[in-house]
Protein backbone atom coordinates (compact mmCIF):
# COMPACT_ATOMS: atom_id res chain seq x y z
CA UNK A 1 0.00 0.00 0.00
CA UNK A 2 2.92 2.39 1.21
CA UNK A 3 4.29 2.59 -3.00
CA UNK A 4 0.84 4.19 -3.76
CA UNK A 5 0.79 6.42 -0.84
CA UNK A 6 4.50 7.51 -2.29
CA UNK A 7 3.08 8.29 -5.52
CA UNK A 8 0.31 10.67 -4.61
CA UNK A 9 2.54 12.42 -2.22
CA UNK A 10 4.99 12.70 -5.56
CA UNK A 11 2.63 14.42 -7.19
CA UNK A 12 1.81 16.86 -4.64
CA UNK A 13 5.64 17.78 -4.19
CA UNK A 14 5.79 18.19 -8.03
CA UNK A 15 2.75 20.55 -8.32
CA UNK A 16 3.80 22.16 -5.16
CA UNK A 17 7.07 22.55 -7.38
CA UNK A 18 5.37 23.37 -10.56
CA UNK A 19 3.67 26.41 -8.68
CA UNK A 20 7.07 27.57 -6.73
CA UNK A 21 7.96 27.88 -10.15
CA UNK A 22 5.51 30.25 -11.88
CA UNK A 23 4.95 32.18 -8.69
CA UNK A 24 7.87 33.39 -7.30
CA UNK A 25 10.19 36.07 -9.42
CA UNK A 26 13.55 35.20 -7.39
CA UNK A 27 15.57 33.12 -9.53
CA UNK A 28 17.51 31.11 -6.23
CA UNK A 29 13.84 30.30 -5.54
CA UNK A 30 13.09 29.17 -9.00
CA UNK A 31 16.26 26.89 -9.03
CA UNK A 32 14.86 25.89 -5.40
CA UNK A 33 11.77 24.65 -6.74
CA UNK A 34 13.03 22.65 -10.32
CA UNK A 35 15.31 20.86 -7.88
CA UNK A 36 11.71 20.09 -5.79
CA UNK A 37 9.90 18.73 -8.49
CA UNK A 38 13.75 16.25 -9.28
CA UNK A 39 13.32 15.38 -5.68
CA UNK A 40 9.49 14.30 -6.68
CA UNK A 41 10.40 12.37 -9.90
CA UNK A 42 13.17 10.29 -7.48
CA UNK A 43 10.27 9.71 -5.33
CA UNK A 44 8.34 7.94 -8.01
CA UNK A 45 11.20 6.40 -8.67
CA UNK A 46 11.93 5.03 -5.65
CA UNK A 47 8.18 3.77 -5.07
CA UNK A 48 7.86 2.06 -8.39
CA UNK A 49 11.61 0.24 -8.04
CA UNK A 50 9.89 -1.95 -5.52
CA UNK A 51 7.41 -3.28 -8.34
CA UNK A 52 9.60 -2.95 -11.65
CA UNK A 53 13.16 -3.24 -10.47
CA UNK A 54 15.93 -2.33 -9.43
CA UNK A 55 16.60 -0.21 -12.19
CA UNK A 56 14.09 3.05 -10.32
CA UNK A 57 17.08 3.32 -7.53
CA UNK A 58 19.93 3.26 -10.31
CA UNK A 59 17.82 5.68 -12.14
CA UNK A 60 18.10 8.37 -9.12
CA UNK A 61 21.43 8.45 -9.27
CA UNK A 62 21.43 9.76 -12.57
CA UNK A 63 18.72 12.15 -11.94
CA UNK A 64 20.74 13.79 -9.10
CA UNK A 65 24.26 13.79 -11.03
CA UNK A 66 22.51 16.07 -13.78
CA UNK A 67 20.22 18.20 -10.70
CA UNK A 68 23.92 18.55 -9.49
CA UNK A 69 25.70 19.75 -12.83
CA UNK A 70 22.06 21.79 -13.23
CA UNK A 71 22.77 23.54 -9.87
CA UNK A 72 26.22 24.26 -10.54
CA UNK A 73 25.56 25.71 -14.21
CA UNK A 74 22.49 27.54 -12.94
CA UNK A 75 23.59 28.93 -9.98
CA UNK A 76 27.25 30.24 -12.20
CA UNK A 77 25.06 32.07 -14.37
CA UNK A 78 22.91 33.50 -11.65
CA UNK A 79 26.22 34.62 -10.01
CA UNK A 80 27.20 36.15 -13.29
CA UNK A 81 23.79 37.87 -14.44
CA UNK A 82 23.79 39.58 -10.69
CA UNK A 83 26.94 40.98 -12.01
CA UNK A 84 26.13 43.15 -14.26
CA UNK A 85 22.23 44.19 -12.95
CA UNK A 86 22.90 43.96 -9.35
CA UNK A 87 19.69 41.54 -9.12
CA UNK A 88 18.53 37.91 -8.91
CA UNK A 89 14.56 39.10 -9.77
CA UNK A 90 13.68 37.51 -13.15
CA UNK A 91 11.38 40.79 -14.02
CA UNK A 92 15.30 43.07 -13.79
CA UNK A 93 16.43 41.56 -16.98
CA UNK A 94 15.30 39.83 -20.10
CA UNK A 95 17.66 38.98 -22.05
CA UNK A 96 17.16 35.25 -21.32
CA UNK A 97 13.44 35.54 -22.67
CA UNK A 98 12.58 35.21 -26.49
CA UNK B 1 3.15 2.27 13.78
CA UNK B 2 4.26 2.51 10.28
CA UNK B 3 1.63 4.62 8.76
CA UNK B 4 1.48 7.12 11.49
CA UNK B 5 5.48 7.43 10.84
CA UNK B 6 4.89 7.72 7.46
CA UNK B 7 1.70 10.44 7.66
CA UNK B 8 4.31 12.93 9.74
CA UNK B 9 7.37 12.00 7.28
CA UNK B 10 4.68 13.54 4.13
CA UNK B 11 3.62 16.47 6.21
CA UNK B 12 7.23 17.52 6.71
CA UNK B 13 7.97 17.14 2.74
CA UNK B 14 4.63 18.98 1.70
CA UNK B 15 5.14 21.70 4.59
CA UNK B 16 8.98 21.62 3.48
CA UNK B 17 7.90 22.38 -0.13
CA UNK B 18 5.42 24.85 0.58
CA UNK B 19 7.55 26.52 3.12
CA UNK B 20 10.07 26.96 0.26
CA UNK B 21 7.47 28.22 -1.82
CA UNK B 22 5.79 31.03 0.27
CA UNK B 23 9.37 31.47 2.24
CA UNK B 24 9.79 34.90 2.63
CA UNK B 25 13.92 35.37 2.41
CA UNK B 26 15.82 32.96 0.35
CA UNK B 27 17.91 31.32 3.93
CA UNK B 28 14.51 30.33 5.04
CA UNK B 29 13.19 28.52 1.74
CA UNK B 30 16.71 26.65 1.83
CA UNK B 31 15.85 25.56 4.99
CA UNK B 32 12.47 24.85 4.80
CA UNK B 33 13.84 22.52 1.38
CA UNK B 34 16.58 20.77 3.84
CA UNK B 35 13.69 19.49 6.22
CA UNK B 36 11.81 18.21 2.82
CA UNK B 37 14.64 16.34 1.59
CA UNK B 38 15.59 15.08 4.77
CA UNK B 39 12.20 13.77 5.50
CA UNK B 40 12.25 12.12 1.74
CA UNK B 41 15.14 10.45 3.22
CA UNK B 42 12.79 8.98 5.49
CA UNK B 43 10.14 7.97 3.20
CA UNK B 44 13.46 6.73 1.22
CA UNK B 45 14.06 4.31 4.59
CA UNK B 46 10.64 2.85 4.68
CA UNK B 47 10.62 1.71 1.22
CA UNK B 48 13.63 0.06 1.90
CA UNK B 49 16.17 2.24 -0.60
CA UNK B 50 18.51 2.53 2.46
CA UNK B 51 21.70 3.48 0.19
CA UNK B 52 19.79 6.02 -1.40
CA UNK B 53 18.36 7.79 1.51
CA UNK B 54 22.50 8.15 2.68
CA UNK B 55 22.68 9.51 -0.55
CA UNK B 56 20.19 11.94 -0.24
CA UNK B 57 20.93 13.70 3.08
CA UNK B 58 24.64 13.35 2.02
CA UNK B 59 24.96 14.80 -1.58
CA UNK B 60 21.70 16.21 -1.83
CA UNK B 61 21.01 18.26 1.53
CA UNK B 62 24.86 18.29 2.11
CA UNK B 63 26.34 19.55 -0.81
CA UNK B 64 23.72 20.65 -3.34
CA UNK B 65 21.66 22.74 -0.78
CA UNK B 66 25.29 23.84 0.53
CA UNK B 67 26.06 24.83 -3.20
CA UNK B 68 22.86 26.96 -3.12
CA UNK B 69 23.78 28.54 -0.12
CA UNK B 70 26.92 29.68 -0.61
CA UNK B 71 25.61 31.63 -3.47
CA UNK B 72 22.96 32.81 -1.77
CA UNK B 73 25.51 34.73 1.25
CA UNK B 74 27.80 34.93 -1.77
CA UNK B 75 25.32 37.51 -3.38
CA UNK B 76 24.46 38.94 0.13
CA UNK B 77 20.61 37.93 -0.28
CA UNK B 78 20.09 37.02 3.12
CA UNK B 79 18.41 40.17 4.15
CA UNK B 80 16.83 41.17 1.13
CA UNK B 81 13.03 40.37 2.30
CA UNK B 82 11.59 41.90 -0.84
CA UNK B 83 8.46 40.40 -1.76
CA UNK B 84 8.37 38.66 -5.08
CA UNK B 85 5.62 36.45 -5.10
CA UNK B 86 3.42 36.91 -8.40
CA UNK B 87 -0.11 38.08 -7.68
CA UNK B 88 -3.34 38.48 -9.89
CA UNK B 89 -3.21 36.97 -13.70
CA UNK B 90 -0.47 35.08 -12.78
CA UNK B 91 -1.89 33.72 -9.78
CA UNK B 92 -4.47 32.20 -11.94
CA UNK B 93 -2.57 30.97 -13.96
CA UNK B 94 -0.28 29.21 -11.91
CA UNK B 95 -3.47 27.56 -10.57
CA UNK B 96 -4.64 26.86 -13.51
CA UNK B 97 -1.51 24.75 -14.98
CA UNK B 98 -0.63 23.37 -11.68
CA UNK B 99 -4.31 22.05 -11.28
CA UNK B 100 -4.28 20.50 -14.89
CA UNK B 101 -0.82 18.82 -13.92
CA UNK B 102 -1.91 17.61 -10.66
CA UNK B 103 -5.54 15.96 -12.17
CA UNK B 104 -2.96 14.15 -13.98
CA UNK B 105 -0.94 12.61 -12.11
CA UNK B 106 -3.84 11.63 -9.75
CA UNK B 107 -5.40 10.09 -12.34
CA UNK B 108 -2.67 8.01 -13.84
CA UNK B 109 -1.99 6.81 -9.93
CA UNK B 110 -5.03 6.04 -9.71
CA UNK B 111 -7.34 5.60 -12.88
CA UNK B 112 -11.53 5.15 -12.31
CA UNK B 113 -11.17 4.27 -8.51
CA UNK B 114 -9.20 1.16 -8.83
CA UNK B 115 -5.34 1.00 -8.13
CA UNK B 116 -3.04 1.03 -11.00
CA UNK B 117 0.06 -1.13 -8.90
CA UNK B 118 -2.70 -3.57 -8.01
CA UNK B 119 -1.68 -5.34 -11.37
CA UNK B 120 1.82 -5.42 -11.17
CA UNK B 121 3.63 -8.06 -8.64
CA UNK B 122 4.56 -7.40 -5.06
CA UNK B 123 7.81 -6.29 -3.61
CA UNK B 124 8.84 -9.62 -2.86
CA UNK B 125 11.62 -10.59 -5.50
CA UNK B 126 13.76 -7.31 -5.39
CA UNK B 127 13.20 -7.88 -0.93
CA UNK B 128 15.04 -10.92 -1.85
CA UNK B 129 17.66 -9.85 -4.14
CA UNK B 130 18.73 -7.15 -1.41
CA UNK B 131 18.73 -9.66 1.02
CA UNK B 132 21.07 -12.12 -0.73
CA UNK B 133 23.24 -9.32 -2.15
CA UNK B 134 22.98 -6.15 0.14
CA UNK B 135 21.85 -2.93 -1.28
CA UNK B 136 25.03 -1.69 -2.21
CA UNK B 137 25.79 -4.53 -4.43
CA UNK B 138 22.76 -4.71 -5.44
CA UNK B 139 22.25 -0.91 -7.40
CA UNK B 140 26.04 -1.17 -7.66
CA UNK B 141 25.95 -4.52 -10.02
CA UNK B 142 24.06 -3.11 -12.64
CA UNK B 143 25.69 -0.13 -12.60
CA UNK B 144 28.93 -1.24 -13.10
CA UNK B 145 27.45 -3.54 -16.20
CA UNK B 146 24.93 -2.68 -18.21
CA UNK B 147 25.09 0.90 -17.75
CA UNK B 148 28.50 1.69 -17.79
CA UNK B 149 28.21 3.65 -20.68
CA UNK B 150 26.02 5.88 -19.14
CA UNK B 151 27.83 6.09 -15.62
CA UNK B 152 30.95 7.05 -17.74
CA UNK B 153 29.01 9.99 -19.87
CA UNK B 154 27.50 10.96 -16.15
CA UNK B 155 31.28 11.33 -15.46
CA UNK B 156 31.61 13.67 -18.18
CA UNK B 157 28.75 15.68 -18.02
CA UNK B 158 30.02 16.56 -14.43
CA UNK B 159 33.03 17.67 -15.85
CA UNK B 160 31.84 19.89 -18.43
CA UNK B 161 29.26 21.00 -15.87
CA UNK B 162 32.67 22.11 -13.38
CA UNK B 163 34.71 23.80 -16.71
CA UNK B 164 31.04 25.70 -17.74
CA UNK B 165 30.38 26.83 -14.37
CA UNK B 166 34.01 27.80 -14.01
CA UNK B 167 33.94 30.11 -17.36
CA UNK B 168 30.12 31.42 -16.65
CA UNK B 169 31.32 32.61 -13.23
CA UNK B 170 34.87 33.66 -14.01
CA UNK B 171 35.11 38.10 -14.60
CA UNK B 172 35.83 38.45 -18.09
CA UNK B 173 37.76 41.60 -17.75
Amino acid sequence: MLPTQVLFLSAVIFVVGTLGVIVRRNAIIMFLCIELQLNAVNMAFVALSRYVGIEGQLFVFFVMTVAAAEAAVGLAIIISIFRHYESVITDDFSFLRW
Amino acid sequence: MDSLIYFVLASVTVGGALGVVFGRSPIASLLFMIASLGSTAGIYVMLEAHFLAAIQIIVYAGAIMVLFLFVIMLLNLGHDYKRDIRGGLAILFAFGVTGGIGGLLASRVMPEGTLLLNSYPTGVSIDTEIAEKGIIGVIAEPLFNEYIVAFEFTGVLLFVAIVGALALAKRSD
